[in-house]
């Protein structure tokens, strides 16, 4: 700190003196929140990591006296999931992967691109397009889903009859490649808007200066826009990730059995009506359910925050 | 046939014409400045020739070739962007070379290109940073080489000094003269700054509202505008505009200006005015530049025609090189260019010596140069 920004961070010393209450008013409030958000966090591993007995028998926040890895291994491999033949949570964490990975790829490319044209490539009526296309944000999910049903009924047809005539349906009829379409349509719109709002404030002299370059529509998206788009990329993919993975009545109403993802997978687990309810499992279980959404943000999270900002001033 | 052609070049959004068909024509290597207030439609026509804006109607040709329809890429055109338009995401030499990638140049052709061009701006040691890494006289350096480095047809420049600083912009306007005559290159350049207009051209456009006011070398757009807007719009201080009657006396015209606080002042009619226009009794606008202002005594001596009068100094502005003295002629101020060390004081009488030959004649309703 030079001498002149200490003289002009001087008379703020003064005032902080007097807010001492305000202060351990502010730092009492974030920490009583911390505990809001940390302390189911806590108990879910500490139970996970609990024997059976020791869980019904005792106090949830004692820590656990026979330590054990025995509900996660079970939870992963071996424990029944509603009337499934299948042993396990793993299946069904592979089904999600298999849907979400795809689903979130092919939605932000499209966001990506559509945010392009609605920018960059104006046409008469674009305005309009946008709106549709934001209609697609406010449209609650469950009023989708018998349409949607129908849809998907006429493909998975349409994919038996490429079946008969080719050998090969495309993937159409599956319920995986149902739920990557069911998520890529749904979440078109969020992607749309988050791109727009980014390439609206995106310099059009550089467009322009690319086509003079030589370059063509997709060069320029290619070369231009997507290298200086990666703020609004991560949270694009962070959001659609979280979502997708997070679905669950698309996921129960569109897959079936062995096919679910692996939040149908967790419920069938914890609301198995047969049995003893092993809350260690389901605790385990719970947990692996939630650890790619947790990762992302991890990993990625510092550009979430920043993203949003970026895309929300200008826009 | 010149090299570039205009031909009523129209262009409208929705119902308002912003080109009202615009002509021009400029010559293999020369240098058009499109100057202009902010909304006359300069940067539009730039961008018309750059083929990043349609027209409505006209004709834009390049060495005879109609290239109206052509892809913006397909026109062998060069620009360099008001915000310079770098690539962010590249380096310099990638900026540089961007263009003749995507024209399939071969890697040892670009390179070679590349360093040429690199040399010449001064701009070797930056070729692997980033524009974000630059400073603004380096961007702006950057900008112009790639649009060098292609060897384009014709160079547009959109306004390239106005992000820059007062002393830099003097700078990298040199530098764009050292350039334009170093390599013969054909440029049409915009820009607001009169002075700019000035400096670099040997064509300059005058535009308002859409419309060629003047085409004319700087020399032509200075000493003669072609009407009161050209006048009032080059040059700095701009042009003292008076207000007089034409009196004629035995073949000769006079213009007289009535004044309140003295005699009036009669002068000769200027010599580039056409007398036979100049009717007895007309109102006529008088126009002249401060530099034909001067006191009695550094009034310049080859000229002509010298019309001589006092006048009371009400402002005394020394600007290092010159003193500017501002009076009062015909209730409209006057401003004359004086010696720096010219010996005048606020509330003095002072001897004024108008440069005739220097002064033209308006027409106060059409606003034309009689």
């Amino acid at each position: 700190m030079s001498a002149a920004d200490r003289i002009l961070a001087a008379p703020s010393l003064e005032p902080a003196r007097h807010s001492l209450i305000t202060r351990v008013f502010i730092y009492g409030l974030l920490t009583l929140f911390a505990l809001v958000y940390i302390v189911p966090l806590v108990v879910m591993v500490n139970t996970s990591l609990k024997p059976l007995d020791e869980v019904t028998g005792g106090n949830m926040f004692a820590l656990p006296q026979h330590l054990t890895f025995q509900p996660w291994i079970k939870a992963w491999g071996e424990a029944r999931i509603g009337v499934s033949e299948t042993a396990g949570i793993s299946g069904y964490f592979l089904n999600s992967i298999k849907m979400v990975v795809p689903a979130v790829l092919i939605s932000t490319m499209l966001g990506a691109l559509n945010g392009y044209v609605l920018t960059k490539w104006r046409f008469p009526g674009h305005a309009l397009v946008f709106g549709m296309m934001l209609f697609a944000c406010f449209i609650p999910f469950q009023s989708v889903i018998i349409p949607m049903a129908v849809i998907l009924g006429m493909l998975g047809h349409f994919g038996n009859q490429l079946q008969d005539a080719t050998g090969w349906s495309f993937g159409l009829g599956n319920s995986t490649v149902n739920l990557v379409i069911v998520h890529v349509v749904y979440g078109l719109g969020f992607t749309t808007l988050f791109f727009r709002n980014y390439y609206e404030a995106f310099p059009s002299e550089l467009v322009k200066a690319a086509m003079m370059d030589g370059a063509g529509f997709f060069q320029i998206f290619r070369r231009i826009l997507l290298p200086n788009s990666m703020p609004i990329i991560i949270v694009t993919v962070i959001y659609q990730f979280t979502n997708i993975w997070n679905d669950f009545l698309f996921g129960s109403t569109f897959a079936a059995g062995d096919q679910s993802p692996m939040t149908v997978a967790l419920n069938n687990l914890v609301n198995t009506s047969t049995g003893v309810t092993e809350y260690n499992v389901n605790m385990a279980a719970a947990i692996i359910a939630a650890a790619p959404t947790l990762f992302v943000y991890v990993v990625a999270g510092r550009y979430f925050v920043r993203g949003l900002m970026a895309g929300a001033v200008k826009g | 046939m010149a090299f570039l052609e205009i031909d009523q070049l129209r262009k409208r959004f929705g119902t308002t014409e912003i080109l009202k068909g615009v002509d021009l024509t400029l010559d293999k290597g020369g240098f058009l400045v499109l100057v202009g207030p902010s909304g006359c439609g300069k940067s539009t026509l730039l961008n018309t020739i750059a083929g990043l804006e349609s027209i409505s109607s006209g004709e834009i040709r390049i060495e005879g070739q109609r290239i109206n329809d052509l892809h913006p890429s397909k026109r062998d055109i060069a620009m360099v962007f008001q915000s310079y338009a770098l690539y962010p995401n590249m380096s310099v030499a990638e900026n540089m070379a961007f263009g003749m990638e995507m024209r399939g140049v071969p890697k040892p052709d670009r390179d070679k290109a590349l360093a040429s061009v690199a040399k010449t701006l001064q701009i070797e040691h930056l070729m692997s940073r980033r524009p974000g890494q630059l400073s603004g006289g380096q961007r702006q350096r950057v900008a112009m080489g790639r649009a060098l480095v292609r060897q384009p047809r014709v160079f547009l420049f959109d306004e390239p000094l106005s992000n820059l600083d007062a002393k830099l912009r003097v700078d990298m306007r040199l530098e764009i003269k050292r350039l334009h005559q170093q390599t013969g290159t054909t440029v049409v350049y915009v820009t607001h700054d009169q002075i700019e207009a000035m400096t670099l051209a040997t064509r300059i456009a005058v535009l308002k509202d859409g419309e060629l006011q003047q085409v004319g070398t700087p020399a032509e757009v200075y000493n003669f505008p072609a009407n009161l807007f050209v006048a009032d719009f080059m040059g700095s201080p701009s042009m003292n505009l008076l207000e007089g009657t034409v009196s004629r006396s035995g073949g000769q015209a006079n213009i007289v200006f009535i004044r309140t606080d003295y005699a009036p002042i009669v002068v000769p009619a200027p010599a580039s005015a056409d007398e036979t226009k100049l009717s007895d009794g007309a109102k006529v606008i008088f126009g002249i530049r401060p530099e034909a202002v001067n006191d009695s005594e550094s009034v310049d001596r080859n000229a002509k025609s010298v019309a001589r009068f006092a006048a009371n100094v009400e402002i005394v502005e020394p600007a290092g090189s010159d003193t500017f003295v501002v009076t009062h002629v015909a209730g409209k101020e006057v401003t004359a260019r004086m010696r720096a060390d010219a010996n005048v004081r606020v509330g003095q009488n002072c001897a004024f010596a108008f440069n005739l030959d220097k002064a033209v004649l308006f027409d106060p309703v059409t606003s034309r140069r009689l």
